[in-house]
């Protein structure tokens, strides 16, 4: 195979070097830099010299800390509530700021915290919270939108994959957003998300008879990870249901007529002779998806900026916003090889999931 | 045939116009103004004003997008191929500066000692770059909602203290008039945060960073001070006096629309407002504890490191301040010139003119922003802990962690300098 690739075949590497050639220069080569460059403290602009750091930049990222502390007493012992009758605690801030100590929690942050029975409670620290809240987020968006993403364009792919007059006019509706690009798609978003006469208030006041409060989805901590989820999985959906489409096609027609002769149900139909045939695209869907769902980033930079209270944080805009907005290349760049260990293992974790058993 | 000859012509042709450029030495400038036709027009003319006023040089201009322009110049810097004359926003110029993109000005202090404080940029004790004007920010309102209000008009001898602004928040609040009593212009992300709102953290007596060294932020933007503005800043989204997400639209039409009754504007939005109401009125800054401060320095020219004449660049620069492009800057787009004999040639900015009032702010309550390289990310850090003050975050975590971030990026580069 290789004396295939090597010998003989100097047209093949004339031909494929120029595309070969903008992938080693834009891919290959910035991803070695970016490994090389977390270890350092390499800024955007500086005129101080680059030192080699380790791993200073990931301790700083992945730090973690614990503390228990136990509940204020007043004078005669008893244990001071607060209005809804939980026990209170000292302020962190005693103890994560210039505390002699407790000099390993210096800086920390609380990211959350549980009782173990009795009053005592542990409180789990952070050196990184915005990096952690934007890992959380990701994850969670990763885990609705493949599922929900990939479950409705296969939906669309089986509705628009049958013989009907006009078929084409769905088939170019449904793929229409994947066409346009990503920030006119989210910039037109943030309209019909705007809290005081966008056009998904508008429909929901009109079709509650006027009851329904508007809300302004993008600027409520509550609302605003969920509607980027919703447009998000809306805009990509059609790029995956052609993928599907093409998979539905290259099952043999001659497997329906035997399932029909068969007298086998719809259900039966799609579970033992479509999703069979599906399943190298089915494959195939679900990893582009969650790789494309873990470099969320365009429509949190139109949209809200990682805003309100974090709640919209992602791993790629963190990356962007430290190591360019933040001047910081090497924490920018060491949040990029974190992720890319995440979706390595995670890509490598699906295909041993979804392997041929013999 | 045809081709051969007409590259013959073209080549003459060039030959013919570069023979009258060799006298002059070449010299490039980058402007970020593109895309607003007056201001090129204005800019046009200075340039050949001086290309036709001198035999030395010869100036070309070339204009991005306000947008794009600080990325250009990072990436022109790291190709090495800045022109030799830049402009630069005022806060931004330290950054520059200590990155070795710019050199010092060769114009002399005397050329420039009747400009506001606001446009001069210095950085270690010299000056890096000179604005023609400047920007600056007041409370507008309307002489009738006052006075329906039954409120003190304040003056910039006499602004108001932290009750009476509270009061005429209340007075807003309370009178039902209104969507909010105020407008603080939440929907501008980005610089409009630090520039806009660090100055009543200033008149609180806070900081973003600690001026006397510029290698902390402790105490500065987490003291006593800071807590009490947190809380405040707090409370005016909290308890229902102002938007804490604003949409993009409302703050451009909203005091128009009457939503608002007091809106925290900039200058050049106030020949707008002017034409809405004719009774609009521009307040000072209210004085929350330690004076009134509004927020100082816009774009301004200096002249890049990497300059083989930066003599000749200088040379522009100090031609580009006369008073009569001053005047013509703020008469197009509504600047505030640097000088008051500038002021004085403007129909907005000369005595008993329109925005006047701004001239006076400038003068009265500017504070610069921190002189500091670091400013870039400390500017950002503050951007954030506003927004999530005013979205509910609590106040002594969300200013310790500002602090913690821009002390770690001080230490990381090395003090910047300081």
């Amino acid at each position: 195979m290789a004396s295939k690739l090597t010998q003989s075949n100097r047209a093949g590497w004339l031909f494929a070097l120029p595309g070969f050639g903008l992938m080693v220069v834009f891919i290959i080569l910035p991803f070695f830099f970016a490994i090389s460059l977390s270890f350092t403290n390499q800024r955007l602009i500086s005129p101080n010299p680059t030192e080699w750091v380790g791993l200073a930049n990931y301790r700083q990222l992945l730090g973690m800390g614990m503390i228990t502390l136990d509940a204020v007493t007043d004078e005669s012992g008893q244990i001071v509530r607060d209005d809804t009758g939980a026990p209170t605690y000292p302020r962190l801030r005693e103890y994560t700021r210039n505390n002699p100590d407790y000099p390993h929690l210096d800086g920390m942050k609380q990211w959350f915290s549980f009782g173990r029975g009795g009053e005592a409670r542990t409180f789990v620290l952070a050196r990184d919270l915005v990096f952690l809240t934007a890992v959380k987020n990701t994850v969670v968006f990763v885990l609705v939108v493949a599922p929900v993403q990939g479950g409705l364009a296969l939906v669309l792919a089986l509705l628009i994959n049958q013989k009907l007059r006009g078929i084409n006019i769905y088939r170019t509706i449904y793929f229409m957003p994947v066409v346009v690009s990503i920030v006119v798609v989210s910039l037109l978003w943030r309209f019909i998300y705007d809290g005081n006469n966008g056009l998904l208030n508008n429909i929901l006041d009109f079709l509650s008879f006027g009851y329904f409060e508007p809300v302004n989805w993008l600027g409520n901590p509550k609302t605003a990870f969920g509607s980027i989820i919703g447009m998000s999985i809306w805009q990509a959906v059609g790029f995956h249901m052609v993928i599907w489409l093409s998979g539905l096609q290259t099952i043999s027609p001659t497997l329906y007529e035997a399932a029909e002769i068969e007298g086998s149900s719809k259900w039966q139909t799609f579970r033992y002779v479509t999703w069979p045939g599906l399943r190298n695209t089915a494959i195939l869907v679900l990893i582009v998806i969650t790789m494309q769902a873990f470099g969320l980033f365009a429509q949190i930079d139109v949209m809200t900026n990682g805003g309100p209270l974090d709640s919209t944080q992602t791993i790629v805009f963190q990356a962007v916003e430290r190591g360019y907005g933040k001047q910081d290349i090497s924490g920018g760049s060491a949040i990029s090889v974190l992720l890319f260990l995440i979706v390595l293992s995670i890509s490598l974790f699906q295909r041993w999931l979804t392997r041929e058993r013999t | 045939m045809k081709f051969l000859k007409l590259s013959a012509g073209a080549m003459a042709l060039t030959a013919g116009l570069s023979g009258h450029a060799w006298a002059q030495t070449a010299l490039t400038m980058w402007y970020h103004g593109a895309g607003n036709e007056v201001e090129s027009q204005i800019i046009n003319q200075i340039v050949s004003d001086f290309n036709a006023s001198q035999s030395d040089w010869s100036v070309t201009l070339e204009s991005f997008p306000q947008g794009a322009y600080n990325d250009s110049v990072v990436a022109g810097a790291l190709a090495g191929s800045l022109p030799d004359i830049l402009d630069v926003d005022g806060p931004v110029m330290p950054n520059w500066a200590w990155s070795g993109y710019m050199q010092p000005l060769q114009i002399d202090e005397s050329v420039i000692a009747n400009f506001l404080p606001g446009p001069k940029g210095y950085w270690d004790g010299k000056l890096y770059s000179i604005g023609l004007w400047d920007a600056a920010v007041a409370l507008v309102t309307r002489q009738s909602y006052l006075d329906e209000l039954g409120l003190r008009t304040p003056t910039l001898d006499q602004p108001w203290n932290a009750e009476e602004f509270q009061a005429a928040l209340d007075a807003a609040k309370n009178s039902g008039k209104f969507d909010y009593a105020l407008d603080l212009g939440t929907a501008w992300t980005g610089e409009w945060y630090p520039y806009a709102f660090s100055p009543f953290l200033q008149s609180f007596g806070g900081d973003i960073v600690d001026r006397s060294t510029y290698l902390t932020a402790e105490g500065a933007l987490n003291g006593e001070a800071a807590m009490t503005f947190g809380h405040w800043w707090q409370d005016l989204f909290a308890n229902g006096y102002a938007p804490a997400t604003q949409d993009g639209a409302d703050r451009d039409t909203g005091f128009a629309n009457g939503k608002y009754a007091f809106s925290w504007n900039g200058n050049w939005a106030a020949l707008g407002a002017l034409s809405t109401f004719d009774d609009t009125v521009f307040l000072p800054a209210p004085d929350l504890g330690n004076g009134p401060k509004i927020g100082a320095a816009s774009w301004q020219f200096g002249v890049s490191a990497s300059s083989e004449h930066p003599d000749g660049a200088s040379a522009f620069i100090q031609f580009a301040l006369q008073d009569k492009y001053l005047a013509d800057f703020s008469n197009g787009i509504g600047l505030i010139p640097a000088t008051a004999a500038a002021a004085a040639m403007t129909e907005n900015y000369k005595d008993g003119g329109p925005m006047a009032m701004f001239f006076g702010l400038t003068e009265a309550q500017a504070l610069v922003r921190p002189v500091t390289p670091g400013y870039v990310v400390e500017a950002k850090v503050f951007e954030k802990a506003l927004a999530d003050i005013a979205n509910g975050a609590n106040v002594e975590d969300t200013l310790d962690a500002a602090v913690d971030e821009i002390n770690a990026d001080i230490e990381r580069n090395g003090g910047y300098g300081h």
